[in-house]
């Protein structure tokens, strides 16, 4: 197959980027997205250019460093799909294949389709977690969870962190990341003492970070490559409701 | 050098306890003043560097990821074993261990797995303490699984995603501590030295991967939980950023390096398509529960699977071992693999596959019930593979998948230098010469929330603070040393990329150092390693600068490292001319066939120490003795 690339390129976060065209030739249809690239890549290097930079490690879907938008869609346009898992075969011989990073103000580029995606941990560090230090904790059975609701904060935990959802949201919002944490917790009778505190100060930090605001576009979870359901971004909003009212 | 494993006496059943005892305390306000390096932040990194921090500790971690939570410890999908006993099926701390150190082919130390065993459950309180969603029965209790041919219900899991629910546990810990300002973070940074001065490990010197800035960090102790050296072989299950390079520079710096040669290769993956594989993909042996292995009885055999009659199919592992059947463990299904595929009976492209078929459990249990133990796991093949399992079937085959070698520990996880510990699957200790399923989850955060805590403050009370920072000349050498090798890799300019020297290292090893190895295999490894070496410092091409983001430059300091490390592991695989688990010598099977273990030669650790470029590696051996797991020979029949 032989497709027509046109890729971001910027060489760091402070000069500009632009499109730039790049042929690939000869790709097999079974080679994963991120495959092309590294033939392209080796291509770049023989030809003394340097090769077009892109996060990825685990390329089984379950890392979540890669990603960006190909064609407008984030991980592509395969749903429930993360890049590394898009394969080239869903694509159509001699296509034009438009690739840039993600954009949000709070996921600065540091090169090419590589960004900055700090903003995520900080929004973690801030209340995604229980605050139980090692040892001295209760045998694991002797609290129970019902199966349903373990399930479900199951579903919620699927999150890899990619920032697919940031990327596809017009308002570049962080609100589907940042409920399935909070949603897994408060899922869970582990999660009940910080209940409150945790989701007023995620809430916060997400704010603070510069993503935007959620108008219900829904399109995170159009995008999301683990298909983390939107109900939990209502959970968010119930969960946010019910912590203004307590505190 | 005398290799000294520290083990506590005692019976073993005591011998972790009577240490805790016997360890020194450092004053919880005296914890503050010691600094503490944690490199990696996977399972056992991640747990460490918190564990570390609550305690009182500051600490420092690096990972070359973008965020700690991505370390490779995520993908790992069957589960975590736990001597629990909760189904109350016969297990116990002495049967974990029992299987551990049979499982590993007697090659692990004994008081290492019965600690590893001891700390096992505490493990599970600390992950649901955290909110890690295992699991659960309909009762709200937890739920087990029998996993890779274990006897008893011991593996706790969470669907098929264990290792992404613990890891993410582990990086919440490590986050609440970094926003308490008790970790400093550290993220896309790569180690590139070990800095040790009076034989004590004092800091290490780190390459930013955005800027290319490379900066000393001084510390009072050095902990390396830089994951395993699988991506040698190019072709893995391990992420692509996995490397040797933390452990080899250790390694450089006088870190012995254990049993290089015990490399695990896991028998369901998905077959390569072609050139341009840049990873393989694993998918869990759970599938062996239900899945029936078998290939076409004729060599070459064309036709499709539904195209062969019954009578015409070899479902060898049935065949062979008629007790076990496709439940043998991981080497010896990999083995078998192989075998059946080198007699020209392997299917798909280039005969490198065997058939996993779920046909008669799809009729046996219905396709609902398939689909619910397995569906994400179909799903997944089917996206790689275009093919769809519940018509057809999988077609599988063994891949290299964890590596259970690594940096030489004492009782305490210290390395031979004082002040350098390694944890996770960096070290060699609790796995032997084959590790079973679901225990790599279980050793990663042992080593790092329940055994580190403790034997890092002995260590730090008994040497005191180390007084030597970033000042001192050994740092300025090993920072100006990690410079000059950067600047040799960008002057080359030669042809080859630093991917076409990996995929070349790895076909090497895997035809050389793979599932079978035979002293001519091995020494024709021997003789193409430094030719391949020698072309990388003159024909590699590095395109871009030092002092920016250069993932080109990346992979090169990398793979430069890696050619040195293969060297290695092949002089280990020729040196142990017995078979034991991952580590096969064709030369020493049985009749029919079967890994030889020659005990009296061979049980022993072998450590080997850097002597210098041009030397050859100088072999300590550390001996193995079995007090309580007497060896016996596998059988699986």
């Amino acid at each position: 197959m032989n497709f027509k690339l046109k890729v971001w390129r910027q060489p760091d976060g402070k000069s500009r980027g632009q499109f730039l065209a790049i042929d690939a030739k000869d790709i097999s249809p079974d080679m994963s997205f991120l495959e092309m690239l590294d033939v392209v890549n080796e291509r770049l290097i023989e030809a003394g250019d340097e090769p077009i930079a892109f996060d990825n490690d685990c390329r089984e879907g379950i890392c979540g460093m890669c990603g960006c938008l190909v064609n407008g869609f984030a991980h592509g346009h395969e749903r429930g799909t993360t890049l590394c898992q898009l394969h080239m075969r869903s694509f159509t011989d001699g296509e034009t294949i438009v690739i840039e990073p993600w954009r949000a103000k709070a996921f600065p580029v540091l090169k090419d389709l590589v960004v900055d995606r700090s903003a995520f941990d900080k929004i973690i560090q801030s209340g995604g977690f229980i605050a139980v230090t090692t040892g001295g904790v209760p045998d694991a059975n002797a609290m129970l969870v019902s199966k349903d609701a373990a399930d479900l904060a199951m579903d919620a935990a699927a999150c890899i962190g990619c920032g697919a959802c940031v990327a596809a949201c017009p308002n570049a919002s962080a609100m589907l990341f940042t409920s399935a944490k909070v949603s897994q917790f408060a899922l869970l009778p582990q999660g009940q003492p910080e209940r409150v505190d945790r989701v007023r100060n995620m809430v916060s930090t997400m704010e603070k970070a510069g993503f935007g605001a959620c108008s219900n576009h829904l399109e995170c979870a159009a995008a999301c490559p683990k298909e983390v359901s939107a109900d939990f971004i209502a959970k968010l909003n119930r969960e946010l409701m019910k912590a203004y009212l307590v505190k | 050098m005398k290799l000294d494993a520290k083990i506590p006496e005692g019976p073993i059943e005591k011998k972790w306890d009577n240490h805790l005892f016997a360890s020194k305390l450092v004053n919880p306000a005296n914890k503050r003043k010691f600094e503490v390096i944690v490199v990696g932040t996977g399972l056992a990194g991640s747990s460490a560097a918190a564990s570390l921090a609550e305690l009182g500790y500051k600490v420092k971690a690096f990972c070359f990821q973008d965020s700690p939570r991505r370390a490779h410890s995520i993908a790992a999908q069957g589960g975590i074993n736990a001597a629990k006993n909760y189904p109350n099926d016969g297990d116990s701390v002495f049967r974990l261990f029992y299987d551990t150190v049979k499982g590993g082919d007697y090659r692990a130390r004994e008081a290492n797995v019965y600690r590893l065993a001891q700390v096992s459950g505490s493990i599970i309180d600390q992950c649901v303490a955290q909110g890690v969603p295992f699991a659960r029965e309909y009762s709200g209790y937890l739920d087990n699984r029998s996993f890779g041919g274990a006897q008893v219900s011991r593996t706790f899991y969470a669907r098929g995603q264990t290792g992404q629910q613990l890891l993410l546990g582990a990086y919440s810990a490590l986050s609440r501590q970094i926003g308490l300002g008790n970790v400093q973070m550290f993220p896309r940074h790569e180690m590139m030295d070990l800095v040790v001065e009076g034989g004590r490990a004092r800091g290490i010197v780190t390459r930013n991967l955005v800027t290319g800035e490379l900066a000393a960090h001084a510390a009072d102790a050095v902990v390396l939980a830089t994951g395993g050296y699988g991506n040698v072989f190019y072709l893995s299950t391990n992420a692509k950023g996995c490397n040797v390079s933390a452990a080899w520079r250790a390694h450089r710096r006088g870190a012995l390096l254990a049993n290089p040669c015990y490399t695990q290769i896991h028998p369901t993956c998905i077959p390569v398509t072609g050139d341009h594989q840049s990873k393989l993909t694993l998918m869990s042996e759970s599938l062996r529960n239900d899945g029936r292995i078998w290939v076409p009885k004729t060599k070459g055999d064309k036709r499709s699977a539904d195209a062969i009659p019954e009578g015409e199919r070899d479902y060898y592992l049935e065949r062979r071992y008629p007790a076990f059947g496709n439940l043998v463990p991981r080497d010896v299904a990999s083995r078998a693999a192989k075998a059946v595929c080198d007699e020209g009976q392997g299917v798909g492209p280039g005969g490198l596959g065997v058939y996993l078929d779920f046909s008669d459990a799809i009729q046996r249990l219905g396709k609902e019930v398939v689909e619910e133990r397995y569906g994400n796991l179909f799903h997944m093949y089917h996206k790689i593979t275009a093919e769809n399992p519940y018509q057809v079937p999988m077609r599988i085959f063994p891949a290299v998948h964890y590596t259970m070698g690594g940096l030489w520990v004492d009782y305490n996880l210290m390395s031979n230098v004082d002040g350098l510990f390694v944890l996770g699957e960096a070290n060699f200790s609790d796995h032997g010469a084959n590790r079973l399923g679901a225990s790599a989850l279980m050793q990663g955060l042992a080593d790092g929330y329940f055994v580190l805590p403790y034997t890092m403050g002995d260590y730090l009370s008994r040497v005191g603070k180390s007084h030597v920072d970033v000042s001192h000349a050994e740092f300025k050498g090993a920072s100006e040393e990690s410079g000059r090798r950067i600047d040799k890799l960008l002057s080359i300019q030669g042809k080859r990329s630093p991917d076409s020297f990996h995929k070349q290292l790895g076909k090497v090893l895997w035809e050389g150092c793979g599932m079978g190895r035979t002293e001519k295999s091995l020494e024709s490894c021997l003789e193409e390693l430094p030719r391949i070496r020698e072309e990388l410092w003159q024909n590699l091409k590095v395109t871009g600068a030092s002092g920016s983001l250069n993932q080109c430059l990346e992979k090169a300091v990398r793979v430069a490292d890696f050619l040195e490390f293969g060297q290695l592991m092949v002089q280990d695989a020729l040196h142990r001319t017995e078979s034991c688990g991952g580590h096969f010598r064709i030369e020493s099977q049985t009749d029919d066939g079967e890994a030889r273990r020659d005990d009296e030669n061979f049980s022993y650790v072998a450590a080997w120490e850097w002597k210098g470029e041009k030397a050859q590696p100088e072999l300590h051996k550390e001996p193995l003795t079995f007090e309580y797991v007497k060896p016996s020979t596998r059988s699986y029949k």
